[in-house]
């Protein structure tokens, strides 16, 4: 046990989210972030997973709101900073990389101006200089001929190729947090290796922490140090990456990880859909009156904590 | 709600018109035509004649009021030729393709080419002023966009696979146009229509003025504004209110279109205000 | 790009032809023209031999077709014929005509965007306000004002009350003259521009690109500037260049109420008087401008967008 743990450099505690003030979205989310690790967040479609990564960022659209909680960045406030502040954080402190990287460029714009734009508003940089430290940028993202391509347009690209510009654009000033949401899975299988390697290796080399959204276990197996468990707008767990998968605690975790399709495993057996659950939630954790089997206030399960 | 209230607007504009056309005959206090008393002739709006004479004594409101009827009367059936024409020929074109596709396509860009105005006036000259001349040339100008409309809506649909299974199933091409493609397309087609008879209003109305449509003293709001013309430093309000009626008849229509249009579109309904 | 605008002046052709075809047909079924109107209406004592003559002069005694090709003889030679009521070349009579009729259209286009544009923009910035609103007002109201009612209007209050501006006619290189029937003739484009300039701009304020922009770090000001202005441009450019093309015919109304010699006004004057080969060669001219405006807006679209190849 390490006696020096050091300050996480991202701290979101209770945050909620909603639509008004009727429909809640994330119910009291809490986490915390080291600097230079890389943390998974995972769950199914409309669990509330990229939501969280859009409301660290300040990108949450109308009516989606933040309805209570803080969160944290390097000891101050991100909700609770002038909006100005909190512009100036973004793209130069914290960046965030998307999930489809066929719109998320400028059709209009080469890909070139659109990196170097990065050093002109965050640098302060002039324009010839900014557009060479792109062409760098290009090459530290591994993309061949960097010269050429950076005066190439979007659509000129590949779907990996540009998410690879998408990645140099968000590292380019070099920052602290990286919020990588879904980043792989709208390209293909064979793609996608490579540009995850990209990310953590630059990341690692930057020591930029990462917080990587994603409903693909597999890649947060591979990426993640430690995982987070969205249910719902919930996070249900959390664990360190090699403990989750050998023994998951929440049963909806474990629900999510028998659910993975499994080579050689014949007929459904615990191939079952998520809703089917065959655990139940331990008496003392049961809500009163609720008939289902996972109660909604079911205790968020840390590593050690025993049921 | 900004939208409901729009289509409310429109809907309240329209029903008044139709009112005020259709009641006519009891509505107004005094004859459109033959009530001419020269002595009396460009008097501003009072107690008798709520919107002043016009330049020959005749009572303006009166006027209005009839002239209503020819407006609606052309908007409405040169609308439905419009809208006849446009989707036979763009359900046609789009369901069987082929040269027949071509042919409407490339009628239909002509008639794109040609301003509608353009187009109605050339037509006017050759059948001479009227109501029945009206009601042809502009039947006649402006279904271009239906087709188009229909054309393409029959293709999305031809290629969503129904139609090839009501063939398989064994029925008729007319059958299938009629039950499938139709009551799909009537939507976006109305829609067109609803905005279009706002249109046609406005092109009568600028025919009349220029002479070509319904000629005086039969009253028209067109003719109406042509006549005051020469009246406008005198009796402005002569001009004022045929142009006011227009005016109050093409937005009605417009904002009864938008609002239809914007109830038919799937986005629109999802989104919360 | 020389390929694709060869290409476009090449597809105008079959258009060209169908519209003469149709104009033509169109006045061979009326039975008078001008010819006979001179007859019927009594000014001279015209008889029937004099009658015969002139209709042997401008070849309306032969058939169709043959009256038909011979027209699109001279239209390959550049003749587009005879004035019935002048006797002079019909070029001669249009092409005074339209200088005016470009600068009108022009002028109108100019008060549309200056206006429009900026107000679709704003309403966009802020949707849903009072200002979005009443910007939506304006533009249903402007797409549904008759023009010539509202050009009427705006003589009786600037020109006949105020006596700011005249209220008809023409004069090179006055402003004054043309302020009145270009804002006239310039409201219900304003009124579409605005539309499609919030709509526009709505789409792209929502798009996945913008949204990386914000990501960036972006302040507004920067991101409508690089990101938001030049997309929307292409859509805005496309809409300004359409209008313009239906401007000319649009004009007819606002040119005889100002009495501003267009060729709309021209082309009502020869109806009136039947005077066909002049509402023919009238008709093509308008027709020609919408045409090659068209081509001219679809350089630019392939200009401005990388993602479209030309040629």
């Amino acid at each position: 046990m390490s006696d020096f743990l050091p300050d996480p450099i991202l701290s979101v505690r209770n945050l909620r989210l909603g639509i008004g003030s009727s429909h809640r979205i994330l119910h009291s989310v809490s986490f915390d972030i080291l600097p230079g690790e890389t943390y998974g967040l995972v769950g199914e479609s409309g669990s509330g997973k990229s939501v969280t990564g859009l409301a660290i960022m300040g990108l949450l659209k109308r009516p989606l709101t933040v309805t209570g909680g803080t969160i944290h960045f390097q000891g101050r406030d991100l909700l609770r900073m002038r909006p100005r502040e909190r512009r100036q954080l973004r793209g130069d402190r914290i960046a965030m990389v998307f999930q489809e990287p066929m719109t998320a460029l400028n059709p209009l714009v080469t890909i070139g101006r659109q990196i170097a734009e990065m050093f002109v508003i965050h640098r302060g940089m002039g324009w010839p200089e900014a557009r060479r430290k792109a062409v760098e940028a290009l090459e530290s993202v591994r993309v061949p001929a960097p010269e050429e391509r950076a005066r190439a347009y979007p659509h000129q690209l590949s779907g990996g190729m540009r998410q690879r510009v998408m990645i140099a654009i968000a590292l380019a000033c070099r920052p602290d947090l990286l919020i990588a949401d879904e980043p792989t899975t709208a390209l293909d299988v064979t793609v996608q290796a490579g540009v995850l390697e990209l990310m953590a290796d630059l990341c690692r080399a930057e020591g930029t922490a990462v917080l990587l959204v994603s409903h693909d276990l597999g890649v947060i197996a591979n990426m993640c140090q430690r995982v987070g468990v969205m249910d719902r707008g919930r996070l249900v767990e959390e664990q360190d990456t090699r403990n989750i998968f050998t023994n998951p605690l929440h049963p909806y975790t474990r629900g999510l990880l028998a659910s993975r399709p499994r080579l050689g495993s014949r007929g459904l057996g615990h191939r079952g859909r998520l809703t089917e659950l065959e655990e139940v939630v331990a008496a003392k954790d049961r809500g009163r009156d609720m008939p289902t089997l996972i109660t909604p206030r079911g205790p968020r399960l840390a590593e050690g904590a025993g049921v | 709600m900004m939208l409901r209230f729009n289509f409310t607007l429109g809907l309240v504009l329209v029903v008044l018109v139709v009112l005020g056309a259709i009641l006519a005959g009891h509505l107004a206090p005094y004859d459109p035509i033959m009530d001419a008393d020269l002595m009396n002739s460009e008097m501003p709006p009072s107690w008798e004649h709520w919107m002043g004479t016009d330049g020959q004594g005749r009572d303006v409101f009166s006027r209005v009021l009839y002239g209503a009827r020819v407006s609606l009367t052309v908007g409405l059936i040169s609308q439905l030729i419009n809208s006849l024409i446009g989707t036979s020929l763009g359900v046609s074109a789009g369901y069987f393709g082929g040269w027949w596709d071509d042919c409407v396509n490339g009628l239909t860009n002509v008639m794109l080419a040609i301003p509608s105005l353009v187009f109605a006036l050339a037509i006017m000259a050759v059948l001479g002023p009227g109501l029945p001349s009206l009601l042809i040339a502009l039947g006649l100008t402006n279904w271009s966009w239906t087709c188009r409309i229909a054309r393409s809506s029959t293709l999305s649909l031809k290629n969503q696979g129904f139609v090839q299974a009501a063939k398989t199933a064994g029925f008729g091409d007319l059958n299938i146009m009629r039950t499938q493609i139709l009551p799909n397309i009537l939507g976006p087609v109305l829609v067109i229509a609803t905005l279009g008879i706002g249109g046609a209003v406005l092109s009568e109305a600028a025919l009349s003025f220029l002479g070509v449509g319904i000629r005086p003293p039969q009253p028209s709001w067109g003719n109406m504004l042509s006549d005051a013309r020469e009246l406008i430093r005198t009796a402005p309000w002569a001009a004022i209110f045929p142009g006011l009626a227009i005016f109050a008849t093409v937005l009605g229509f417009n904002l009864l279109g938008d609002g239809l249009r914007d109830m038919l579109d799937p986005h629109m309904r999802t989104r919360k205000a | 790009m020389m390929r694709f605008i060869l290409r476009r002046t090449l597809q105008m052709i079959p258009t060209m032809l169908a519209v003469v075809l149709i104009i033509f047909v169109i006045f061979s079924v009326v039975p008078g023209s001008f010819i006979t109107s001179l007859m019927s209406e009594g000014r001279n004592a015209t008889n029937a031999q004099v009658l015969t003559h002139l209709n042997e002069q401008f070849g309306l005694d032969q058939p169709l077709l043959v009256r038909l090709w011979n027209y699109l003889w001279g239209l390959a030679h550049f003749d587009l014929g005879i004035s019935y009521r002048t006797r002079e070349p019909v070029w001669n009579v249009i092409e005074p005509r339209l200088w005016p009729s470009i600068k009108l259209a022009l002028c109108a286009m100019g008060f549309a965007a200056v206006v429009g544009i900026p107000l679709g923009f704003l309403a966009a910035l802020k949707p849903g306000s009072i200002f979005d609103s009443g910007t939506m007002v304006v533009a249903v109201s402007g797409l549904s004002l008759p023009e010539f009612w509202f050009g009427l209007l705006l003589m009786y209050v600037f020109a006949l009350n105020l006596g700011w501006l005249p209220s008809f006619g023409y004069q090179p290189g006055s402003i004054r003259h043309i302020i009145l029937p270009a804002i006239a003739l310039g409201v219900s484009p304003m009124a579409l521009l605005a539309r499609t300039t919030r709509a526009g701009v709505l789409d792209v304020m929502n798009a996945d690109f913008v949204r990386t922009a914000r990501a960036k770090g972006l302040a507004e000001p920067r991101l409508v500037r690089s990101h938001v202005a030049r997309n929307v441009l292409v859509l805005i450019l496309t809409t300004m260049g359409l209008q313009i093309g239906a401007l000319m015919g649009q004009a007819i109304v606002v040119e005889k109420l100002f009495s501003w010699p267009g060729i709309g006004s021209l082309l009502v004057d020869s109806v009136s008087v039947r005077d066909i080969p002049v509402v023919q060669g009238a008709v093509l001219v308008i027709v020609l401008w919408f045409l090659v405006i068209n081509m001219l807006v679809d350089i630019t679209y392939a200009l401005i967008d990388p993602r479209i190849k030309v040629g």
